[in-house]
């Protein structure tokens, strides 16, 4: 029999539509702008941890292959970069080979931008919005390194490597695997450290390690150098990933182009340079934080789902 | 043997890992807002019966295993081996006590089972659900005792030995659940 029906049910449907009324009523009371910006780019990240989908067939002569986005940010700083002032944009992004419980390849993403907004501001805003959505609730801040401080006594930043792997192989059995401090920072984050988030309410991190910044601004924090970046965890389960956004052009062209190293190594495909975004940078950003929030997962909290599934009309393998 | 990637790993799935065979039971997809991204894979090692969870780098892959469930008929034990017999193609297999392990105490010859290959060689066997075995030794019964509770030990043709009702006798045949080894239901007498 084909599986014809929908994943969710009635009200989660409903649910969603709710959430999207919700979500635009907040930004219009804010004067926040809603934008649209192209899925299909002629251009991708080079995020070693994000592998795009591609669009290969269809194209006009000339042109081989086509992105999904896996969000809107390059073009929504290009809107930022010739004074579109505060946008956000709800819609849909897309991660190759992403699925399980908390993932499907297919998602919805709230990503928007404040000129002039502090990381800390930024971050007061998000939890507005998420007592808008899932009423009132108490939050706290902790720093990457109070984090794992508290959920696991070991200093992220001053442990050894070797402190790190022991750490995770007395919790998970990792077989053969190999990899650098981060890798074995994400497996304590996501096996150790997200388990023991699940009791703690509504947390923002922030101050990850530098070499964890992403597309942040660097600062300097009791003498480690952090990227000014925070997620936010509700009740264990993350939703959102925010920067104090990098707006220096040749340190984000460097950025690229170790990424694309670092993809080089894994043995991952090389993906080319947005040189739209690199020259909006270069023609000036305003000074901004940036948050993407994952949709499904806010919709997961305010309707008490633990499976993504539950809050789709169509999964992955229905769709 | 083809190889399966982190995204190909399903329940059922049958790979080797450490030099053994292991069934996949589950398959979790983990990630931090942004990193690295990992499986959380709970696996079954078919050799040893041993559950455990193993992560995984997504994307990193292993090698299938060569494991295939057969339904076959046991046909008999000569001492050392158990026989069985896979009823289309009247292929015959040998398996020693360690594939059998605990499933020899229900297997009455010609009853159906599930054998479980690894390249090509019994690996275990399972019995079916519920086997109807004889009973060749217990305490004499209790006349008219049906309603009260109570049981007493009843050996099996198979040497399996269960506790039934005081009311059962030696020579009946009774259903037995084999994933429990609880007693049923008397069938007949034999």
């Amino acid at each position: 029999m084909t599986d014809w029906q929908p994943v969710a049910a009635t009200e989660a449907l409903r649910q969603r539509a709710d959430l999207y009324a919700l979500l635009r009523h907040f930004f219009a009371e804010r004067g926040v702008l809603e934008v649209e910006t192209p899925l299909l780019a002629s251009c991708g990240v080079t995020d070693p941890s994000l592998e795009p989908l591609l669009v290969t067939g269809g194209l006009p002569p000339g042109e081989s292959r086509r992105f999904l986005q896996t969000s809107p940010e390059y073009a929504m700083k290009r809107l930022l970069a010739v004074g579109s002032g505060p946008i956000y944009q709800l819609g849909k992004a897309f991660r190759a080979a992403e699925v399980g419980r908390r993932h499907n390849p297919e998602f919805t993403l709230l990503e928007w931008y404040r000129p002039g907004f502090s990381l800390e501001q930024l971050i007061e805003e998000v939890a507005e919005l998420v007592v808008a959505v899932l009423g009132r609730r108490a939050w706290r801040v902790f720093s990457y390194r109070e984090l794992f401080q508290s959920a696991l006594g070991l200093d992220p930043f001053t442990a050894s490597l070797e402190t790190l792997q022991r750490c995770a192989r007395e919790r998970v059995d990792t077989g053969s695997l190999e990899g650098g401090r981060d890798l074995w920072l994400d497996l304590l984050l996501t096996h150790a450290v997200e388990p023991w988030l699940a009791g703690q309410g509504v947390c923002f991190v922030t101050d990850y390690p530098a070499s964890q910044a992403a597309l942040a601004q660097l600062r300097e924090r009791d003498g480690h150098w952090v990227g000014e970046r925070f997620e936010l965890y509700v009740d264990g389960l993350e939703l959102a990933n925010g920067y104090h956004e990098l707006a220096d052009a040749a340190e984000q062209r460097q950025r690229f182009l170790e990424d694309n190293c670092r993809r080089r190594e894994a043995g991952l495909p090389e993906y080319p340079l947005d040189e739209h975004l690199l020259a909006a940078l270069g023609s000036g950003l305003p000074d901004c934080s940036g948050v993407a929030l994952g949709v499904d997962r806010l919709l997961m909290c305010r309707v008490g789902a633990s499976d993504i599934r539950s809050v789709l009309a169509f999964d992955w393998a229905r769709s | 043997m083809a190889t399966f990637s982190t995204n190909e790993f399903r329940s059922g799935l049958k790979v080797m890992l450490d030099g053994d065979p292991c069934n996949i039971l589950e398959n979790e997809f983990v990630k931090p807002g942004k990193g690295q991204a990992f499986n959380r894979v709970r696996l079954r090692n078919l050799k040893t019966g041993r559950v455990w969870e193993r992560t995984f780098k997504s994307g990193e892959s292993l090698e299938g295993a060569d494991v295939m469930d057969r339904t076959m008929q046991y046909l008999y034990n000569d001492g050392e081996f158990y026989h069985f017999m896979e009823p289309d193609t009247f292929e015959q297999h040998q398996a020693d006590a360690k594939a059998v392990g605990d499933a020899h105490l229900w297997l009455k010859e010609q009853e159906t089972c599930e054998v479980t290959l690894y390249n090509g060689t019994p690996l275990s066997v399972t019995p079916p659900n519920f086997v109807e075995l004889e009973i060749v030794e217990t305490d004499p019964g209790l006349k008219g005792d049906t309603a009260q509770g109570g049981s007493k030990p009843a050996t099996l043709s198979t040497g399996a030995v269960v506790k039934v009702p005081l009311f059962i006798t030696t020579g009946e045949v009774i259903r037995v659940d084999t994933r429990t080894g609880e007693y049923q239901n008397r069938v007949s007498k034999s």
